[in-house]
């Protein structure tokens, strides 16, 4: 299959180092390596290896992957930087405890196979997570190369080395191994990364799947949120495909709670177990004045036109129109946001703002995705925060009137509290304004599933085993955590899969297994 | 799983009527609900459209459209046995339907369409059903023989007269609620101006007026907020807390112009599709 989003380096790359020093510096550090020899001083002068990736320049005007993965040599070279800590402290960084340290000394040792395998052991979707998994607060944070050097930054590339081997093997399609029928059927909602997991290892276990996906387009956030030049989809569609050849039956358009409701899939349909992967999904305004302008949009709503229906193909084939816009403002700091400014820049914004009320250190976002951003010109408007929106006659957006802000003590999260400076309005002009703040849960499923716990924030409630109020109803992912990510909705899908497999066997009381 | 298109007909003047297979969704279905369609998978707009009937028996839901764009009308060169790639619902809360009393239905062009079941539901509850048909003319006033079925009273009217009176339904609906009783209840579908001034008349009289909106919608699950409007000065998700609205309390003025967003590159879309000609990408 051709691997259509592995796309030559565009333009240079950004460390100066040529292909030839790479392969010098390997050779050179292959003997001593083999011999087992390599002393962390070493180790630690090994340069950290930069991803090749598009020239932004080049990158505003498309919409193909801006980081275009390691090669080989440089995967190996990355992997000799990691000292073998006996503690592993990187794996405690790491939300579903991937055997970090091994992955990373099989990739050194030229095993990419064996590498894969370990990762595999505990997450199911590497060439997902290693490219958007917050590696910097998770398992890069915790690593002694980076703590040693005093640079979170030159920790160990986990997340890329995570990618390399992932993207190597993409093509080959390995289908896991199902297990004989069970005669159980499990029903799981919403085709999120959470989903997916859930989908795949209650299939594996023999049972009667199908996901239910309210789209037209299973993947959930991973096709309609982050946009394509972060992760292609055809990596999603693999995934989606796997599960397809494990048996697994996808039916998309279907929206449990109206379709069918929860109950009637239990009681009339014969699903002996649910999995509730439904995602957050609704987005928060701000509620300020000037909010249902023309060319106002929520996040979700300005990704899912350019993403899923492809909007920026607009007039070139796709149907579905997205704001023409030349200034525009994007509020939030999350990876929502970036991903929101970096879509309006590929759409042909001449100028994007993006808007944070607190400062870049307390931005949510990916540092990566925060750096891409600046690079392709996004303009940061840090410690401002809007109050209202303006228009014209017609009703369009024509400017947004901000508040700067301070930062006071710091809040309950432990960040600082942004304070508004009274009198400090200031206007800029734009014709669109994307917010980006957040979302909330979804009200469907509390408001047709009498009898299942949520809290005061929407989210349903679950134990440990991700086992919700209602027996056999299990649930993960962002509809319980809140908007997360999308490691922990993967995580939670492991989990409540393996409580439903045990649920499943206990309620056939042997039979079969 | 492909929609078939079991029969096909063109109604009125652009107007269209098709009987599709939907099996859930015609088992679930309620008056008032709605559902999302697109032709195919990856290219195509997704829109709303209210299911205008159904036959659990037959796993079928009826569909009711105006050829405006380019998708109603790409829809509309589909021929019966033709499939539609995707169909969600049934979407939206369904009306809720109840013995009012004296309830007067008012339809405007396509609006005929969806005001069907509810008032078809209605009479069922036992209320006295006062229905109210307009269109701009003869051509495009569609469903009147099944009002007539299904109607205490009905009345008829066109813009250019036509067909049935001369008047825009404003007229008679004021008719109507200045009577003795005054009617219970009103419910209003139709154009966004029409139904605004459904309210006004109705307003004076303290009928409680119920509207069924119909804004640019992308989910229809609540998902991206696209749908919003302002009905007693909060912002409402169409697709979840409506379509139906207390008409008296929605800022019909800002919806307008939020459903105007796109029409210049709606219509770009709508004249490329219909001269066939290499399209205009977005960045010129
Ligand atoms: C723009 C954006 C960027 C992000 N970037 C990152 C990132 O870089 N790194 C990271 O780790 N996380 C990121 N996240 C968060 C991450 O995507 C989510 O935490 C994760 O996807 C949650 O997974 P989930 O399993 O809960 O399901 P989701 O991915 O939320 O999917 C839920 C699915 O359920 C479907 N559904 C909803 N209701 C119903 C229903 N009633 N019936 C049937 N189906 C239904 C939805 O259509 C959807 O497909 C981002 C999120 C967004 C929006
Ligand atoms: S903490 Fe860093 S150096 Fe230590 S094992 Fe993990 S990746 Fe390697
Ligand atoms: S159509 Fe998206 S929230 Fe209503």
């Amino acid at each position: 299959m051709a691997v259509e989003w592995a796309l030559p380096p565009v333009s240079s790359e950004e460390s100066p180092v040529t292909q030839e020093e790479r392969t010098q510096l390997l050779q050179e550090l292959m003997p001593k390596h083999n011999a087992g020899g390599l002393k962390p001083k070493e180790r630690l002068a090994i340069p950290p290896q930069d991803m090749p990736q598009q020239d932004p320049a080049v990158r505003r005007r498309n919409v193909n992957e801006v980081a275009l993965g390691y090669t080989e040599e440089q995967a190996r070279i990355e992997a000799m930087r990691c000292l073998q800590c006996r503690n592993a402290p990187c794996v405690e960084g790491c939300p579903v405890r991937i055997n970090i340290r091994d992955f990373v000394g099989a990739i050194a040792n030229g095993e990419f196979d064996k590498a894969l395998e370990i990762i595999k052991q505990n997450s199911l979707l590497p060439a997902v997570c290693g490219r958007v998994c917050p590696q910097e607060v998770q398992c890069q944070e915790k690593c002694t190369v980076g703590l040693s050097l005093k640079d979170v930054g030159k920790a160990v590339s986990i997340g890329r080395l995570e990618r390399f081997v992932a993207d190597r093997n993409r093509s080959q399609g390995v289908v896991p191994a199902v297990a004989p029928a069970t005669g159980k059927k499990v029903a799981i909602i919403g085709s999120g990364p959470g989903g997916i997991v859930a989908a795949a290892d209650t299939r594996r276990a023999g049972h009667d799947v199908t996901v239910f996906e309210a789209f037209h387009k299973p993947g959930g956030v991973m096709v309609y949120g982050i946009p394509e030049f972060r992760l292609p989809k055809a990596i999603v569609r693999d995934e989606i495909e796997t599960l397809r050849k494990m048996g697994v039956k996808i039916v998309t358009n279907f929206i449990v709670g109206r379709t069918r409701t929860i109950e009637q899939l239990m009681k009339k349909d014969g699903f002996d177990a649910v999995y509730i992967g439904v995602g957050a999904g609704l987005p928060s305004f701000m509620n300020i004045e000037g909010e249902s302008l023309i060319g106002v949009y929520s996040a979700n709503e300005y990704l899912t036109r350019a993403n899923l229906m492809k909007a920026y193909d607009f007039g070139k084939g796709a149907d579905t129109p997205i704001a023409v816009s030349k200034r525009v403002a994007v509020v939030g700091g999350g990876n929502v946001a970036m991903d929101a400014a970096r879509t309006a820049v590929r759409l042909g914004a001449e100028k994007v703002y993006l808007i944070y009320r607190r400062t870049e250190a307390e931005m949510p976002a990916r540092v990566e995705e925060v750096h891409h951003a600046k690079e392709e010109g996004v303009e940061f408007h840090l410690l401002q925060n809007p109050k209202r929106i303006l228009g014209d006659a017609a009703g369009n957006v024509t400017a947004i009137e901000c508040l700067r802000y301070e930062l006071g003590e710091p809040d309950a999260s432990g960040r600082r509290r942004p304070v508004a400076i009274q009198g400090s309005e200031f206007q800029m002009e734009v014709d669109t304004v994307i917010i980006a703040i957040g979302n909330l849960s979804n009200p469907l499923i509390r408001q047709t599933t009498p009898g299942l716990e949520f809290n005061k924030y929407g989210n349903i409630v679950v134990d440990d085993h991700c086992r919700t109020s209602m027996p056999g109803v299990f649930a993960g992912g962002d509809i319980v955590l809140g908007a997360a990510t999308v490691i922990l909705a993967m995580g939670q899908g492991r989990i409540a899969a393996a409580a439903i497999n045990e649920y499943l066997a206990g309620k056939q009381a042997g039979a079969g297994e | 799983m492909s929609h078939r298109i079991v029969r096909k007909r063109q109604i009125g003047e652009d107007v269209f009527w098709a009987e599709v297979e939907a099996p859930l969704i015609a088992a679930a279905r309620r008056p008032g609900q709605f559902i999302i369609l697109s032709i195919d998978s990856d290219y195509s707009e997704r829109i709303p459209l209210t299911i205008a009937g159904a036959d659990a028996g037959k796993g079928t839901i009826e569909l009711i459209w105006q050829r405006v764009g380019k998708t109603t009308a790409e829809l509309a060169a589909l021929n019966e046995g033709d499939e539609i790639d995707n169909i969600a619902g049934p979407l939206g809360t369904p009306t809720h339907i109840d013995r009012f009393g004296v309830v007067v239905c008012v339809g405007g062009g396509i609006g005929n369409a969806p005001l069907l079941p509810i008032a078809m539901a209605l009479k069922q509850m036992g209320n006295r059903v006062i229905s109210i048909l307009g269109a701009r003319d003869k051509s495009r006033m569609i469903l009147e023989d099944r009002f007539a079925e299904i109607s205490d009273e009905l009345i008829v009217c066109t813009d250019d007269g036509s067909h049935g009176r001369k008047a825009l339904v404003t007229e008679p609906l004021k008719e109507v609620c200045s009577r003795d009783p005054t009617p219970d209840h009103a419910f209003v579908i139709g154009p966004t101006p029409m139904m605004k001034f459904c309210c006004e008349a109705t307003r004076p009289f303290g009928v409680p007026t119920q509207v069924s909106l119909n804004t640019i919608m992308i989910d229809g699950t609540g998902m991206c907020g696209g749908c919003r409007v302002e009905v007693g000065g909060k912002a409402k998700f169409v697709c979840v807390d409506g379509p139906e609205f207390d008409g008296h309390q929605v800022n019909f003025d800002l919806m307008i112009k939020r459903l105007g967003a796109y029409k210049k590159l709606e219509q770009q879309a709508y004249e490329d599709y219909k001269q066939h000609k290499c399209r205009i990408g977005l960045h010129g």
